[in-house]
């Protein structure tokens, strides 16, 4: 088992034919994932890697069943994107493009509220990857390895280092998720660690965080009230300086600092295992499924 | 006598709470809306700007106040009466156009706190608007928010007096944890909002706005009118203020607008007394008009360089220059210096990539950084393998020569090889497969443990 993606999974491409659609999915395909077509206005009919290209999502999914898109398309047309996939059913969007204007997003997501089936991932996020199964993103497949824990990360090359550690530990991955930096994202934490808490084959969490917004708080109280498996939590930014302000009356909407101290000391109260060090990371999940 | 004041005057920037209190006795014992923030553990706030770096979607571009003010005038918010001067002369004769007899001159740089610093003079005669202005333009100005080296002030805005009856906080913005957005208000105008939220956050209240398209409902306006303590016959102008900010905001991809104070004059009309406008980068591309309103000499010049080379840098009080790919990445490794007894001198991401040419780039800003006595080089090789980040690492170095010590570790696709590359160029540069190792190692080449 795993979480949202598969070897079954069928995934398409929008933004399938520039250059960083061509390149990831030239990746995706090497890695195994069952890439079925993909999307470009204007170039429908053709071929792309030797796989089908469409004008549209709609006509995309009628030929190939998808039931998951990638997005690579430009941040100017990115959220128009997203929607035209919610659009066509599809229930799995992941979208890689950095740069959405922020009011885009937040039409984005009002939107998808009234479509509760359809799961967004990112924006400006690594993607998701189930080892040996399903790459729908930018992350280097090698350092992956199917295995034991699920793995949720703001961050990018970040969540690569948690991965590189609990491989080189032998734990491996069940299922790894960037859910992005971005202030306004689709599925956050809390979403990843119920998935996680669900799926038989996950033994145990990494949650990977970073200062800013007070998502980690929040994770950490719903990991005390919901989560029975082993969860170890990294806070990037305790050194992070309190300089010049951006935007003050943002964050009196969090309400709280969200520093790294803030996040750490909801953690522990949580009784999460926290490391201070991103070389302990590993270290500190193997240790706490040998102690189960 | 007739109570003048003046946002941010001087002798009234300090001025304690009480005296907003007893504006508006009876905000206190109002009833808490449903929608009052949850405030108590409070205590300071402020996204710090590594924050704000790191995300990309809070990355953000401030406007002056003259200039976020013409937004206003253009959306029916109602402002001074001003225009903005460049010089002395300019100055005397927006002040005589203006007409009456008390003018404000404010400095426009992208900082708050500029009453408390003296950035905004009351004057009473065209010769004191002159020496205002020709004390406060061509100088540097020191907020407690504009760094220790100050702002180049280049204009000032000339306004014409206003009689202050109250002052209110107001602001619109991008609220990130309910995905909408949402009106904050309170009836303490004229001082820090962080202050209010942290002594009375009883006295704030934010009203979410249920969907992003125009129109201010009924129910909202009520609310915030209530909270501010507003007389009814000012509801319908109060309510054209609220839709003409969401308008300001919507149409410029503004992140924040925020008017403090704003205040009821002794007429009894409402007037946006200062504006700040904070606008979302990443949706410039749709805004030229605005775009061309950057003021980069308001930026730190480092920064400001490294930004042009594509690198994401903020610099800071150590010695240790660090180069990381991936932003997350660099804030682990700061932390992780610090954990083993040392001080980063920088945040610097060089990007998922790392390209030879960033790579350079980043080895000058360091050489011209005299504190630095150790350079901790982090990459993660994913997609990028670590062979050819190698070559780019040696080819920069040839070229920088930087004369400090060089540590780098290297992980991910290929890093073998990489390293092997590394240690064969006869550069002085230690490869160090181990993360932690790798950090220890660079804190004891800057001089051990602080």
């Amino acid at each position: 088992m795993s979480v949202l993606v598969d070897r079954e999974t069928r995934v398409i491409c929008q933004g399938f034919t520039g250059k960083q659609g061509t390149f990831h999915s030239e990746q995706a395909i090497t890695y195994g994932t069952r890439l079925v077509g993909g999307v470009t206005p204007g170039r429908g009919g053709s071929r792309h890697l030797d796989r089908p290209v469409f004008d549209t999502v709609r006509e995309a999914v009628a030929a190939t069943d998808a039931q998951a898109s990638l997005i690579f398309v430009p941040a100017p047309y990115a959220a128009d994107s997203i929607l035209e996939a919610a659009d066509a059913g599809i229930e799995l969007i992941v979208c890689i493009t950095e740069h959405i204007p922020v009011l885009d997003m937040m039409r984005v997501k009002a939107a998808l509220r009234s479509r509760p089936r359809t799961r967004l991932i990112g924006p400006n996020c690594p993607g998701i990857i189930t080892p040996g199964a399903c790459k729908m993103g930018i992350m280097p497949g090698s350092i992956h390895r199917r295995g034991r824990v699920g793995i949720v990360s703001r961050s990018g090359t970040l969540t690569y280092v948690a991965v590189h550690q609990t491989t080189e530990i032998g734990l491996g991955q069940t299922t790894c998720i960037g859910i992005g930096g971005d202030p306004i994202h689709g599925l956050g934490f809390i979403d990843c660690l119920a998935l996680f808490e669900a799926d038989p084959e996950t033994e145990g969490i990494v949650l990977v965080g970073e200062i800013g917004g007070n998502d980690e708080e929040q994770a950490a109280s719903y990991i005390r009230d919901h989560v029975t498996k082993p969860v170890v939590a990294y806070v990037a930014g305790v050194t992070a300086p309190a300089g010049k302000r951006m935007g003050h009356a943002g964050a009196i909407i969090a309400g709280g600092k969200g520093t790294a101290e803030d996040k750490y000391r909801a953690f522990d109260a949580a009784f999460v295992t926290t490391v201070r060090s991103p070389a302990e990371i590993g270290r500190a999940m193997s240790d706490r499924l040998k102690r189960r | 006598m007739t109570r003048t004041r003046y946002a941010r005057f001087p002798d009234q920037a300090n001025r304690a709470h009480p005296q907003a209190v007893a504006l508006t006795p009876t905000a206190v014992s109002e009833r808490r809306s449903i929608f009052e923030p949850r405030l108590a553990s409070l205590t300071q706030i402020g996204e710090n700007r590594l924050a704000a770096r790191t995300h990309h979607g809070t990355v953000s571009m401030n406007l002056h106040e003259y200039q976020a003010k013409a937004i206003f005038a253009r959306m029916g918010v109602p402002i001074p009466s001003g225009s903005v001067a460049h010089s002395p002369d300019e100055a005397v004769a927006i002040a005589q156009k203006l007409g009456g007899a008390l003018w404000v001159v404010k400095a426009q740089i992208h900082a708050g706190g500029r009453g408390k610093a003296g950035g905004v003079k009351l004057c009473r005669s065209p010769a004191e608007v002159r020496a205002a202005a020709l004390a406060l333009i061509g100088t540097r100005l020191r907020t407690h928010q504009s760094g220790p080296d100050g702002l180049p002030v280049s204009a000032v805005l000339v306004e014409g007096g206003s009689a202050i009856a109250r002052e209110f906080y107001l602001s619109l913005l991008v609220d990130r944890s309910r995905e909408c957005l949402s009106f904050i208000a309170s009836p303490d105008g004229g001082v820090e909002i962080e202050t209010v939220a942290e002594e009375h956050p009883d006295r704030i209240v934010t009203v979410p706005l249920p969907s992003a398209a125009s129109g201010v409902p009924g129910y909202v306006v009520r609310i915030l009118a209530g909270r501010l303590g507003l007389p009814r016959d000012l509801f319908p102008s109060f309510e054209k203020l609220l839709a003409g900010l969401q308008e300001s905001l919507l149409t410029t991809d503004a992140s924040l607008i925020e008017i403090n104070p704003l205040i009821m004059t002794e007429s009894g009309t409402l007037i946006a007394l200062d504006a700040k406008v904070t606008l979302d980068d990443n949706a410039l591309f749709r805004h030229p008009d605005l775009a061309a309103l950057d003021d980069p000499s308001q930026r730190n010049p480092a920064e400001e360089e490294a930004e042009r080379a594509g690198l994401n840098y903020v610099a800071l009080d150590g010695d240790i220059a660090c180069m990381v790919n991936g932003a997350g990445l660099a804030m682990a490794t700061m932390d992780l210096i610090q954990l083993k007894g040392g001080q980063p001198a920088n945040f610097l991401d060089v990007g998922g990539d790392a390209t030879a040419g960033r790579v350079t780039q980043a080895f000058h800003l360091f050489r011209s950084n005299p504190k630095v006595r150790a350079i901790f080089v982090n990459i993660f090789g994913g997609i990028v393998r670590c062979d050819l980040i190698a070559e780019g690492l040696i080819t920069a170095m040839r070229e920088a020569a930087p004369k400090v010590p060089v540590i780098v570790r290297l992980e991910g696709t290929r890093a073998e090889e990489g390293r092997h590359l590394l240690s064969q160029s006869g550069l002085p540069i230690e490869a160090i497969a181990g993360l932690a190792e790798a950090a220890e190692r660079a804190v004891q080449a800057a001089g051990g443990a602080a």
